[in-house]
């Protein structure tokens, strides 16, 4: 039974920790553009700034 | 002071933003971010390959024409949006608040899971007393968020004492929540929490699936919306300044000049030329007017340059007419009730018959109520319409995708069903099956040297037919003719001096050589030697290929064209098409569709013209290639991008496809439900029973899909 605890707490701060960046990642476009990303992934011109893609 | 003015950098940039449909590759977004960003106004570009839309940030100085051209310079066609009324249709919002309710409902699916794993494995007492509690901690929070979207959909249908897909929904949802609630309190058996959170999580996945497909079409509307000539050229104290044309007056003088679209209706007070009204009456052959003559809003000019007294303002044009046509003809439609719909209507009531009907079954045979109602609980998870929630979205969004990538635009979201059940297509002939654009019927027997002189008169016009001659003329490798003193005449001909003697190219009666009725035009070589050029109207690439994709398909045809009866006929007999009709008006056109709508199956209307739009707002569904007037685009449910029209049959193909796609996922669902509700009506359906049947009906119909791809 005692050894169930630290697994629960485990599992539950990594969805948690998973959830955040989740939401992060929606938060900053990253899902607005699938087609493209995964076009871009292919460019070997490095963007570290890239704009908005949310329009 | 100074500092004021120069505050920030971000307050003097403004957003542009361009629609540009013909991009698809990584070297399509590398070529068209780096030209953009060159330019020294730009401040960041980015592409948006899945809306095929450019965002520019630039100073608010920017004239949206450079970036345009920049943007055509690269080998791309744009088409500028409007950022504001843009991100009112935006589903961006919306979409992302759906995406995030989907990850917390993930998170607590995946969770709960966990937990619900040791109780299937055996756990007893307060072990299992511990998980359900712990799944009670994380499931219900995680439903009260992430199940919101259906609750308010329930209520909002019942508030209207109606019912839809939402309310089985949301009621196996509470009630599960609240059984298992009960149970864990009680210490019982069986939770099913689990089983509600993998509800809401496939039935978020099928709404977000839906709101995508439902975003591709809005999208695609709103690139398509208004682009109307906003300003036009108006006499002012005898001075020619620029005007919006929703303030010009009854009485004003406007000016027009070749390749302009008049935008009023008016009288001709000065000038004369020649117009295209194809768009009007699908008709090909262009008119000579001159002073005097009335003209109409929408009429092309290919030569000359006329003032026009404009007799109706905007509001009362002949256009905003035709616009009011439309929309009384879209609302005057069938409305239409989805597959989706339908299986709905059947189902919702079936699922609640169901479960009374366990509850008061159990109740009556053992007296236990809290039994009954963990079956009748049983029996709403069990049935709830994953397969449906998902199975639709996940086929549409997979076909519109692929529609999407062929340059075919949906707008009208009820299009693709609306596309499997086509069984007769209506074509227009002028700009739809034609190009419009005239070319030489048969030259044989003209002199190389008259068509010599010919194609250097005609070099100079913007005038369709004299176009066609100059084409032919370097075509055929002939050396143009020297000539002097060329002199175009609107609305008649072109004349000019060729040895000494005067040519003329033109219309008949102008030329010398007597009125004909043919649409032709007469070549005059000094003296009385008369030369006549016919002209046909170049058939589209693909049509052939259309008639014939739509004719295997079974699909009859039919071709209807206001142009004249000698056209119409020779168009249908080359493309082998038995069912024509000519010289017919807007009204005809809209009485022929209203007659053929009432027959069985789908009526598809394929069109360009203004006169085609109030048909094709009255037929089941209408295409119409992305160079119509945007009238008719605004009229049309789906846009074809690029003009092969060959697309279209391959289209009704990809649609049938996706029609039977869906049948199968409902025979999947059905065979699924035909198995489980016995097994829940029994009492068996335990919560691992539960969801496993679930997850695996999911997974199935949505694989299904997946094959649309």
């Amino acid at each position: 039974m005692e050894s169930i605890i630290p697994l629960i707490t485990v599992t539950l701060l990594g969805g948690l920790l998973w959830l955040v960046i989740m939401v992060w990642a929606i938060r900053n476009h990253q899902y607005s553009d699938p087609e493209g990303d995964a076009h871009r992934i292919l460019q070997t011109d490095y963007d570290d700034e890239p704009g908005d893609p949310s329009a | 002071m100074i500092a004021l003015d120069s505050s920030s950098e971000a307050a003097r940039t403004g957003e542009f933003l361009f629609g540009v449909q013909d991009m698809h590759c990584a070297g399509c977004i590398s070529a068209l971010e780096r030209a953009l960003s060159a330019l020294p106004e730009v401040v960041s570009v980015r592409v948006n390959l899945t809306n095929r839309r450019i965002r520019i940030l630039a100073d608010t100085e920017t004239e949206p024409e450079r970036l345009a051209q920049c943007i055509r310079e690269t080998g791309y066609t744009p088409i500028q949006l409007d950022a504001d009324s843009i991100r009112l249709v935006s589903t961006t919002p919306q979409s992302q608040g759906l995406l995030v309710r989907l990850g917390i409902a993930g998170f607590g699916f995946a969770n709960v899971m966990i937990y619900s794993v040791v109780v299937w494995s055996g756990a007893e007492g307060t072990t299992r007393d511990l998980m359900h509690w712990l799944s009670a901690f994380v499931a219900l929070p995680v439903i009260a968020y992430a199940a919101q979207p259906f609750f308010l959909s329930a209520l909002r249908v019942l508030r209207n004492f109606r019912l839809n897909m939402d309310v089985p929904i949301s009621l196996a949802i509470i009630l599960a929540s609240g059984q298992s609630l009960f149970e864990t309190a009680q210490s019982g058996q069986h939770a099913y929490f689990d089983a509600a959170l993998a509800l809401v999580f496939f039935l978020l996945s099928g709404r977000y699936l839906d709101l995508q497909t439902r975003m591709t079409a809005r999208s695609a509307a709103a690139q398509l919306s208004a682009i109307e000539p906003d300003t036009t050229t108006t006499l002012a104290e005898g001075k020619e300044v620029n005007r919006p044309i929703g303030e010009i007056t009854e009485g004003a003088t406007i000016i027009v000049r070749s390749g302009d679209r008049i935008p009023l209706d008016g009288e001709i007070t000065t000038g004369s030329g020649d117009l295209d009204n194809s768009f009007l009456t699908g008709e090909s052959r262009p008119e000579s007017v001159k002073q005097g003559d009335q003209v109409v809003a929408g009429q092309f000019i290919h030569t000359g340059r006329l003032e026009i007294k404009v007799t109706r303002s905007s509001a009362n044009s002949s256009l905003r007419r035709l616009v009011k046509m439309i929309e009384l003809a879209e609302s005057a439609r069938n409305r239409y009730t989805t597959l989706a719909d339908r299986a709905a209507s059947i189902y919702a009531p079936a699922v609640h018959l169901l479960a009374l009907l366990g509850f008061f079954g159990w109740l009556t045979a053992t007296g236990d109520t809290r039994l009954s109602i963990n079956i009748a609980v049983a029996i709403l998870i069990i049935t709830c319409p994953c397969a449906l929630g998902l199975a639709v979205p996940a086929v549409s969004a997979a076909t519109t995708g692929r529609f999407f990538r062929s340059n075919l635009l949906i707008k009208d979201p009820d299009a693709l069903e609306k596309l499997a059940g086509v069984r007769r297509a209506v074509l227009d002939k002028t700009g739809t099956l034609t190009l419009g654009i005239p070319i030489i019927d048969r030259v044989s027997g003209i002199h190389p040297q008259a068509l010599a002189v010919a194609g250097a008169l005609a070099a100079s016009s913007r005038h369709p037919y004299a176009q066609a001659i100059h084409n032919h003329v370097m075509e055929s490798a002939i050396p143009l003719a020297t000539l002097d003193k060329v002199v175009e005449i609107p609305g008649s001909g072109i004349t000019g001096i060729w040895n000494d003697q005067e040519v003329r190219l033109g219309r008949s009666d102008w030329v010398g050589a007597g009125s004909t009725g043919h649409s032709a035009t007469w070549l005059r070589l000094g003296g009385d030697v008369f030369h006549e050029f016919r002209f046909i109207d170049r058939i589209r690439s693909g049509t052939r290929e259309c008639i014939k994709g739509l004719q295997d398909l079974g699909i009859e045809t039919i071709l209807m064209s206001g142009d004249t009866e000698e056209a119409v006929r020779a168009l249908a007999d080359t493309l082998d098409i038995d069912q024509w009709f000519a010289t017919a008006r807007p009204e005809d056109k809209m009485a022929m569709i209203d007659k053929l709508t009432r027959q069985d199956g789908m009526t598809l209307m394929v069109g360009d013209g203004i006169n085609d739009a109030a048909a094709m707002a009255r037929s089941d569904i209408s295409i119409t290639p992305s160079s119509a007037l945007d009238v008719t685009r605004v009229a049309a449910s789906v846009v074809l991008v690029g003009d092969d029209v060959s697309r279209i049959p391959e289209a009704i193909h990809l649609a049938r496809l996706a029609k039977r796609r869906v049948l199968e996922n409902f025979t999947i669902a059905g065979c699924y439900n035909a198995v489980a509700v016995p097994l829940a009506m029994a009492g068996l359906a335990t919560p691992l029973a539960a969801a496993i049947a679930m997850s695996t009906s999911s997974i199935a119909v949505t694989l299904n899909s997946m094959r649309m791809r």
